[in-house]
């Protein structure tokens, strides 16, 4: 792969001032988020459909439009999972076109948040940064804390105390500084914050954010390449920060921009989210413009649960614009969407994706996404993680003495083969 | 003793390098309004049209003021105010 940085630095989405490339967030004058800015006239000159699909099907064949300088140090084999045609889940949900990106098997930590790390890691390299961390609900911890390990970085993760065992030991084994915070997820990033302020460390979602969702615009040029550069008409997202959704959209935009996609982003975006912690749907749903935070999240979907979303005002803003919508749903009917998911398509979520699936019925049944039209739901993250949301929901298994006997009384009626 | 409040490291070229700033007031907005009339160059940055720039969060003793009395929220001495930004995370 030619090692090619189109981006032209970091521009704050408020004001529009451009900042050089550097380990910042925010706009110095108003606060305001920064974003990479790309020379997009220059990517449609080198870019093509035949250069991409030559590559290793991983997130980094679309490298001229992620922010890296060199070659990807960090997560080269990150991305590239399927996009799955999903007619049984069709046929319960009643609608005709349905398809899930699975991200439940990203490499290496079963979630999409191996994109953004992969990116923000090989950037912090860049930047000569040998110590990085995160603030986390979970699959960020095991993703900074795998590929941090893998890349000999030094690594501080605090999460919420609260989190599932499965994510707090599933970082720990990488060997990471794990800081248990006893708090909400908003809290324990607002204390990334100071820490990143204070020592000048890599925090992937603090100060390397810009470069960091970045990564997630793969998850989109992958939907729209394997249903042969073409975009869907529907998507539904989970939302926690809020930026999946909106790097989704953008990457569409991008493919338009750079000539691989010639059929207008038309797209429309849906947002999913638990009702224990639904600032982003209540904003969309009660048509306020700025999300109210919610302070104590309540609700099994743990990696959901942010209160005061980052990028919860623009992701209302687009769901809106593109003429979508947003939905929250209860824990209930959250493990009710793992379960179906896992009964029809042999996938099993993590809670998020529980989450987006029952969204997804919701919308349908509210008649918001229409039966005959296409669909993609996007699944972020792996059912092995959250298993203590399930324990007490599925059933156990049945237990019997190894004996014939004892196995047929269980199953009595079926016909044994012809002797 | 006085209300401090702690200026974030983007800020404080405008503080002559100051981490914190001691001020006075019984409330949020009376303490940052004795931090802008000390250093009037903060104002622009922390305000907009008379109201906190929604990409910053105000913080007292570690509690987020939206959950408290917003600006309104009392403010005794030896209480410290955190001015944060908010763009993080997700």
């Amino acid at each position: 792969m030619p090692a090619l940085d189109f981006s032209t630095g970091l521009r704050c989405r408020v004001c529009g001032k451009l900042y050089p490339k550097d380990a910042i967030n925010f706009c110095k004058d108003d606060f305001g988020p920064l974003e990479v800015d790309y020379d997009y006239p220059a990517i449609a000159r080198t870019i093509t459909r035949a250069k991409v699909e030559k590559r290793p099907k991983t997130m980094w064949r679309y490298r001229e439009l992620l922010p890296i300088t060199g070659e990807p140090t960090v997560g080269p084999q990150v991305g590239g999972t399927p996009l799955v045609r999903g007619d049984r889940l069709a046929d319960a949900l009643g609608v005709r076109n349905l398809w899930i990106k699975n991200d439940a098997v990203n490499f290496p930590t079963l979630s999409f948040k191996d994109r953004v790390v992969s990116v923000a890691l090989s950037k912090a390299r860049e930047f000569g940064m040998k110590t990085v961390g995160c603030a986390s609900t979970g699959n960020l911890a095991n993703s900074v804390a795998a590929n941090g390990a893998a890349a000999g970085l030094e690594t501080y993760i605090l999460i919420p105390a609260s989190l599932e065992r499965s994510k707090i030991l599933g970082t720990s084994v990488f060997g990471s500084n794990v800081v248990a915070v006893d708090g909400t997820y908003d809290e324990v990033n607002r204390l990334c914050t100071q820490i990143a302020l204070k020592y000048g460390w890599g925090f992937v979602n603090v100060n390397l954010r810009p470069y960091y969702a970045e990564g997630s615009k793969t998850f989109g040029y992958e939907i729209a390449e394997d249903l042969g550069w073409r975009f869907p008409q529907h998507v539904v997202c989970p939302m926690a920060g809020g930026a999946l959704i909106g790097k989704i959209h953008k990457a569409f935009g991008e493919l338009n921009s750079v000539g691989l996609v010639t059929q207008p982003n038309t797209c429309k975006m849906y947002g999913a989210q638990a009702t224990g912690c639904n600032p982003i749907s209540d904003a969309v749903k009660t048509n306020k413009e700025r999300h109210k935070p919610v302070r104590k999240p309540d609700t099994i979907c743990k990696s959901l649960a942010i209160g005061d979303p980052a990028d919860g005002y623009f992701a209302a803003k687009l769901i809106r614009e593109t003429g979508g919508w947003a939905e929250d749903v209860t824990d209930e009917e959250i493990i009710e969407g793992i379960s179906l998911l896992a009964r029809t398509e042999g996938i099993f979520a993590e809670t998020a994706g529980g989450a987006t699936v029952a969204v997804a019925r919701k919308l349908i049944e509210q008649g918001r996404l229409p039966r005959g039209e296409e669909i993609v739901l996007c699944i972020t993250g792996n059912g092995l993680k959250t298993l203590d949301a399930l324990y007490e929901a599925i059933e156990a298994p049945v237990q019997i003495k190894p004996a014939l006997a004892e196995f047929e009384s269980l199953f009595a009626g079926r016909e044994p083969i012809a002797a | 003793m006085a209300v401090k409040v702690e200026i974030p490291s983007p800020l404080r070229e405008l503080t002559g390098g100051l981490t914190e700033v001691s001020v006075s007031g019984t409330t949020v907005r009376a303490a940052l309004d004795d931090l802008v009339r000390q250093y009037p160059t903060l104002g622009p940055k922390l305000f907009e049209g008379g109201k906190v720039r929604p990409y910053i969060n105000i913080f007292v003793n570690d509690e987020d003021v939206r959950y408290l009395d917003d600006l309104q929220t009392a403010v005794a001495a030896g209480q410290v105010i955190a001015v944060i930004p908010a763009v993080a995370g997700g």
